[in-house]
């Protein structure tokens, strides 16, 4: 594997491999010092068109801790600001030495497009594209699912876990991300959300569909990950208002109860609480919103290693 | 193709239990050694060592003094090798400071392993000595190391292959030269 552009991409065999991999980077994050030699010299670049905390500090700390040199480039304070384009800026850093470019870019497609021209030889990351995929996040999530569900040590495989992804499944990357990524691996993926919200390929994509957030509740999910309302790529056509999204599709402390403690919550962040998940439920035992965050070093990690420990033939 | 054993599955055995006295014998007992495998069959020598001296020094306590430690992201060989699966390290302790850790492989060649591991074992800390026990040494060192404990020095050419088997994973237990 060259590039990591999208689930399609990566086999169940190479997922699981990551997977196991990621296992052992989480044990290097207990050790005195918490860095491998493995990737000494290489150059990563975070190539962000988009905002990000989570994925784009971890992506740094993940490289860092192989001892990769690791420079930051947001589009914000760049040339792209005076009107460089994506091909330029490309070139522009691949004439600098760069062996990866993790790459945001609010257009579905952007990193394909780097990977499939000429303006680079360096390893392209999808960090999350537009409405597209972000393949990073789903193996992360399939992580803290494995650890939380089946112990720190296990190898195997999702089979037979029940997963519901609940709120903007049409804008969302994660949704999509995890859906292929999840069903791969065995679990059974079931999305709700309102109808405008849910995409027409939804019942092609994962094996319930649910409009209606209670009756989906009623169904025993191990697994409920809710998905951040995207305020900036919404607008009143898609949902009336924040008030009724919450009482419709927000994970309240009402329905936290009756799920009675059974199901883990995830959340890919960042959240926005009291809208569609409840500050208690975010904050409570069953959450494992921050494992997501921890285990995403991890996952990363494993990831720059496969795709770069490497040299490429 | 030519095959020789040169240890069989009693002299195995018996180089075990006379690395275990050695070791003993070094330290001055048992109080802080650290016993270390490096996989995959410096693991399981590094057990059956671990065992041998447990046996005869009932006060050395295996679950506070044998581990594990993988060093494939520490090899200098990464670049050429294939994608090397990581296996598991466990230290079983907090903090090695004040330990002797005796680093176990099956064969001492090239020496680039060892430093490895080496390396490895600074990222859990800083120990008070390292030392080096192998089944068999068969030379051709390409670094300034050398074993403290050897089951068996072969001299070898660069050309002949060095085969290990234990029990633990294999059918039989023997040291093979082939050509």
């Amino acid at each position: 594997m060259k590039h990591l552009l999208s689930i399609d991409d990566v086999s169940k065999d190479e997922a699981l491999a990551i997977l196991n991999l990621a296992t052992e980077m989480r044990e290097v994050n207990t050790r005195e010092v918490r860095k491998l030699p493995a990737l000494n010299g290489k150059v990563v670049a975070n190539l962000f068109f988009e905002d990000s905390t989570r994925t784009r500090i971890s992506f740094e700390i993940a490289a860092k801790r192989l001892s990769a040199d690791v420079v930051n480039f947001t589009a914000k304070g760049s040339s792209v600001s005076k009107g460089e384009s994506l091909k330029d800026t490309v070139l522009t850093l691949e004439a600098m030495g760069v062996d990866a470019f993790v790459v945001r870019h609010h257009h579905s497609g952007a990193p394909q497009k780097i990977a499939a021209s000429n303006w680079s030889k360096a390893t392209i990351i999808n960090g999350g594209d537009g409405t597209h995929e972000h393949p990073t996040q789903a193996l992360l999530d399939a992580l803290t699912m494995r650890v939380r569900l089946k112990g720190a040590s296990d190898s195997g495989d999702l089979a037979g876990v029940r997963v519901l992804i609940v709120g903007d499944i049409l804008h969302s990357r994660v949704a999509r991300s995890n859906a292929l990524l999840l069903r791969k691996l065995g679990a059974i993926v079931a999305f709700a959300g309102p109808s405008t919200l849910l995409p027409r390929t939804a019942t092609t994509l994962v094996d319930e569909v649910y409009f209606n957030l209670d009756e989906a509740l009623e169904n025993s999910f191990d697994v409920v990950m809710m998905l951040r309302v995207q305020s900036e790529r919404m607008n009143s056509s898609f949902v009336p208002n924040s008030v009724e999204y919450t009482a419709l599709f927000g994970l309240t402390d009402e329905r936290f109860e009756n799920l009675g403690g059974k199901a883990l919550i995830m959340h890919p962040g960042p959240m926005n609480r009291g809208l569609e998940i409840a500050s208690k439920v975010a904050d409570s035992d069953s959450s494992a919103i921050s494992e997501q965050v921890s285990n995403g070093v991890a996952v990363r990690m494993a990831v720059l290693y496969r795709l770069l420990a490497q040299e490429s033939k | 193709m030519t095959a020789r054993t040169v240890l069989d599955a009693q002299d195995i055995d018996r180089a075990i239990v006379r690395i275990s006295h050695e070791i003993v014998e070094a330290n001055h007992g048992t109080d802080n050694l650290l016993i270390l495998g490096i996989p995959t069959r410096g693991v399981y020598l590094a057990n059956r060592i671990a065992q041998a001296i447990a046996k005869n020094n009932p006060g050395f306590e295996l679950e506070h003094s044998l581990g594990r430690l993988d060093v494939t992201m520490f090899r200098d060989d990464l670049k050429s090798q294939p994608n090397r699966a990581i296996s598991p390290t466990q230290i079983p302790v907090s903090d090695i400071t004040d330990r002797t850790v005796v680093l176990v492989d099956d064969v001492l060649f090239s020496g680039r392993t060892i430093r490895a591991a080496l390396d490895a074992l600074v990222t859990h800390g800083r120990p008070k000595a390292v030392r080096l026990a192998v089944l068999v040494d068969r030379g051709h060192r390409e670094l300034p190391i050398r074993a403290d404990y050897v089951g068996k020095n072969l001299p070898t050419s660069v050309t002949e292959r060095i085969s290990v088997k234990l029990t633990e994973t294999d059918e039989e237990q023997s040291v093979v030269i082939t050509q």
